[in-house]
């Protein structure tokens, strides 16, 4: 197959970026789209003819390849992770473009996500968020019997369908908003499904959304983007859940809360 | 050179016990002026620098990552171990014991792998409570399944995403102890070299991945939760950026490194199916409980499934070849990796394999038919669909291709009974030390062992060193100990960058990979050993005088830290190899054809290799040298492993 890539190449988070436009062939259907920007990689450091235009190779955040690290990220013709469904960049393969295809390829764009190479952005603010109250206060040592506490299965389950969350920053990257309310969401309501998570549930997700307001993440106007384009499809159901406990902390007092 | 390995006086089920009541202690007050260097954020870093910051230690933990939660131990799928005896099928710690002591080959320390069976069920506790999503049966109780090497079912597990959500549960703890200000954490660094002050370990060299930056750390201790080298293979399970760089590093400064040549080929993984493939997929082992594994009896169907004349499902019956189960009447598709993975090479390389000749078929059709195809859905649903979207076939409705593929290195830096390495104050923990796994590790005991050594043990014994430093005052990056590592460190990266030759770091390390996985495979032979370390020898010629890194040192430049992590991976090469020249038996993962019963199975020799092989390194042009730890079975009696 061949394909026309138009890449957005930036030196670093001071410098002026620019689409470059990179012809490549021969690529096997089966390809990953990493594996075909690897290749274009190889040609780059090759000085290879058949690439147009010369240059360092370019840069882009990749780990596991299976689709769960979340470290991978692509806004690909105008979509995070591009066009297949529940996927992650690193799971799409090039079987799903058209042959001469021409691909557009960005970063990450959201407030929140400062630039710091050609494809790669610091998400270090989702971090932040979680630092905030996205755990279950229990010191090493001091659980008891697991067994213990029955959980619901249902209530199980839907704990585990908002602990998929990958953290890979689609949802950020697909909001009109560069909203994270998909992200905290879906942490908020892992916890506060189980019985484990509830003791905190009130404090966790005030904490959390302030933080997640001052990294700059912006508001949900209920586009629903964020759950069309998240690789494992997490639920804006989530965000209502949120929202719920959210508005119910408010109403209580500082002494209920802590 | 002398080695102790500390084991506790006494019988197994009290040694630990004993130590934990015989350890010395630091006090709250003192742990504030103790600092601890965590390299790695997989489950045994993270859980390690979770513990020992909610303990009170200053405890800086480094990632390579952008953040902690993508260690690689996030991809692991199928569970993890724990003897809680929920299903009241007989398990027990000793049984949890006895099966990790017997998958292994008999080539781990007993005394080490019964501290770990007797910390596995504070692990399934200690994860529940954090919140993890383990699967639960409608009373709300925890469900188990089983693994390989096991006649009891004590995996638990959340979907196919374990390690994801334990490492979650790990990096949930990590982050509360970040906010409350007692770990710093640095990410986007690659640690290129450990710092020795008079013998201890006492800092670290870091390169700020982004910025090019050389930085010192310093501390009372170091430890490494560094993971595997698998990728030595360039093709593996592992993740791209999964290195070896820090443990050869600490190799390099004088820390043994054990058992190199104990790799693990995971037997049911995606089969390779091009050169420009970057990395291989592992399907997780919990698919053993329900698929079964098969080849075609007649080559004439070998021939025509090839050509893609004949779909597998046209096949009756009767001309199926279920080899597991027809060698391993008792544990059947449940046999221990190491013993599935060589059963799958035997029928390729006797001309069975479908695809490309180097698979085999892993078929759900019995299970769909005996459980619904809902219920499939519901168990295995993450694994199809990414087995859909990288083969482009649907396996709900015709047989998985798998074949095997390097996953797992139980070889890794010698630790004592304390998990510290002969270096004082170097402590290793997970997959990057060699104790629990002998020559195979087993399904769901990766996660189970990351675990116990950051949340149960790492705790214990690194108080048990730090005790004696209390009065050592923080320690600052002045010393010439550490100007010295900065300065090699700065001359190897210029060295790198002015090679300016004419091959790229991948295709030398592709290359590595093919003598790796031709010499020290799945079959090893002394001949194709010593071909293979001189393959080796040229490879590390080629690549100083012909690698091409472009770009700048001073910035974002990943080939460059390709390039890193690469020139300590072909050295590592030739160790491994070496390893598994000396090892004249067959163990576990480690299969030297020479050594091999009638009917093909590992023959080991106890009466020469009952020992730990470590290797010490003793200069760049030399060969490295073998240090023994002899190998004692007091628990259980050493006995040829019977699957069948």
């Amino acid at each position: 197959m061949k394909f026309t890539l138009k890449i957005w190449r930036q030196n670093d988070a001071k410098s002026k970026g620019k689409f470059v436009t990179y012809k490549i062939d021969n690529i096997s259907s089966d390809s990953s789209f990493l594996e075909m920007l690897d290749q274009l990689n190889q040609r780059l450091i090759n000085n290879d003819d058949s690439i147009s235009v010369p240059g360092c190779p370019v840069h882009y955040d990749h780990d596991c390849r299976e689709g769960i690290c979340g470290m991978c990220g692509l806004y690909i013709n105008g979509r995070p992770h591009g066009p297949d469904k529940g996927v992650t960049t690193c799971q799409l393969h090039m079987r799903k473009f058209k042959d001469g295809a021409t691909i557009v390829i960005e970063p990450w764009r959201a407030k929140a996500f400062p630039l710091i190479r050609d494809l790669v952005v610091d998400r270090t603010a989702l971090d932040t968020i979680i630092q905030a109250g996205g755990y279950i206060s229990v010191k090493t040592g001091s659980a008891m019997e697991a067994n213990s506490t029955p959980v619901p299965k249902h209530l199980a389950e839907k704990a585990m369908d908002a602990a998929a969350c990958i953290g890979c920053g689609a949802c950020v990257a697909a909001c009109p908003n560069g909203s994270a309310m998909l992200f905290v969401g879906a942490k908020v309501a892992h916890m506060a499904y189980l019985p484990q998570g509830k003791p905190e549930a009130m404090r966790r997700v005030q904490s959390m959304v302030k933080v997640m307001d001052d990294c700059g993440f912006g508001n949900c106007s209920n586009a629903y983007a964020c759950e069309y384009e998240c690789p494992k499809e997490i639920s804006v159901t989530h965000i209502a859940k949120m929202n719920r406990d959210f508005l119910q902390a408010n109403l209580m007092s500082e002494k209920e809360i802590a | 050179m002398d080695i102790n390995a500390k084991i506790p006086q006494g019988p197994i089920e009290s040694k630990w016990t004993k130590y934990k009541a015989d350890a010395k202690l630091v006090s709250p007050a003192n742990r504030r002026k103790i600092d601890i260097i965590i390299v790695g954020t997989g489950l045994a870093g993270a859980s390690a620098a979770a513990s020992l910051g909610e303990m009170g230690y200053n405890v800086k933990v480094f990632c390579y990552q952008d953040s902690p939660r993508r260690a690689h131990s996030i991809a692991a799928q199928g569970g993890i171990n724990a003897a809680k005896n929920y299903p009241n099928d007989g398990d027990n710690i000793f049984r949890l014991f006895f099966d990790t002591i017997k998958g292994g080959d008999y080539r781990s320390r007993e005394a080490n792998v019964y501290r770990l069976a007797e910390v596995s069920n504070h692990i399934i506790d200690q994860a529940v409570a954090q919140g993890v999503p383990f699967a639960r049966e409608y009373g709300g109780f925890l469900d188990n399944r089983s693994f390989g090497g096991a006649q009891v079912s004590r995996t638990f597990y959340a979907r196919g995403q374990t390690g994801q959500q334990l490492l979650l549960g790990a990096y949930s703890a990590l982050s509360r102890q970040i906010a409350a200000g007692t770990v710093e954490l640095l990410t986007r660094r690659d640690i290129v070299d450990i710092v020795l002050i008079d013998g201890k370990a006492r800092g670290v060299i870091a390169r700020n991945l982004i910025t090019g930056e050389i930085e010192r750390h310093a501390a009372h201790t170091v430890v490494l939760g560094t993971g595997g080298y698998g990728n030595v293979f360039y093709l593996s399970t592992n993740a791209k950026g999964s290195n070896v760089t820090p443990v050869w590093k600490a190799y390099k400064k004088g820390a043994l490194f054990a058992n190199p040549a104990f790799t693990q080929i995971h037997p049911t993984c995606i089969p390779v199916h091009g050169d420009y493939q970057s990395k291989l997929t592992l399907m997780s082992e919990s698919l053993r409980n329900d698929g079964r594994i098969w080849v075609p009896k007649k080559e004439e169907d070998v021939q025509k499934l090839r050509n893609k004349e004949i779909r597998p499902r046209d096949i009756p019956e009767e001309d199926r070849d279920y080899y597991l189960e027809r060698r391993y009447p008792a544990f059947g598709n449940l046999v221990p990796r190491d013993v599935a993975s060589r059963a799958a090479k035997e029928r390729c390389d006797a001309g069975f394999g479908v695809y490309t000749g180097l698979a085999v078929y892993l078929d759900f059709k019995d299970a769909i038919e005996r459980l619904g195809r809902d219920n499939i859905e519901k168990k295995y649903g993450n694994l199809f669909q990414m087995y859909e979207k990288i083969v482009d076939e649907n396996p709900y409705e015709t047989p998985m291709m798998i074949y095997p593929a390097v996953h797992y290195t139980m070889g890794g830096l010698w630790v004592d009974y304390e998990l510290m390495s002969n270096i004082p104050g170097l402590f290793v923990i997970g997959e990057a030390n060699f104790s629990d796994h002998g020559a195979n590790r087993l399904g769901a005991s990766a996660l189970m062992q990351g675990l116990a050594d950051g949340y149960f043990v790492l705790p214990y014994t690194i108080a048990n060193y730090l005790a004696d430093e209390i009065k050592i005052p923080h320690f600052t990056t002045d010393a010439p100990e550490f100007a010295e590592a900065e300065k090699e460190v700065k001359d190897s990266i210029s060295k790198l960058m002015n090679v300016n030759g004419k091959r790229s770091v991948d295709d030398i390390h592709k290359e590595l990979g093919h003598i790796m996985w031709e010499h020290c495979g799945m079959g090893r032979t002394e001949e194709g050993l010593k071909e293979g370390i001189q393959k080796v020898k040229e490879l590390k010629k080629e690549f100083w005088s012909n690698v091409k890194v472009p770009g700048t040192a001073e910035t974002f430049n990943e080939e460059l830290i390709k390039a890193g992590h690469l020139a300590d991976f072909i050295e590592l090469g030739e160790v491994m190899m070496q390893d598994a020249l000396n090892r004249e038996e067959s163990c576990g993962g480690h299969y030297r054809m020479e050594h091999q019963t009638p009917e093909g199975e590992a023959l080991r020799h106890d009466d020469k290799f009952t020992y730990v092989a470590n290797w010490k390194f003793t200069g760049e042009d030399s060969p490295a040298e073998l240090i023994k730890e002899e190998l004692k079975f007091e628990a259980v009696e050493l006995k040829t492993r019977n699957y069948k």
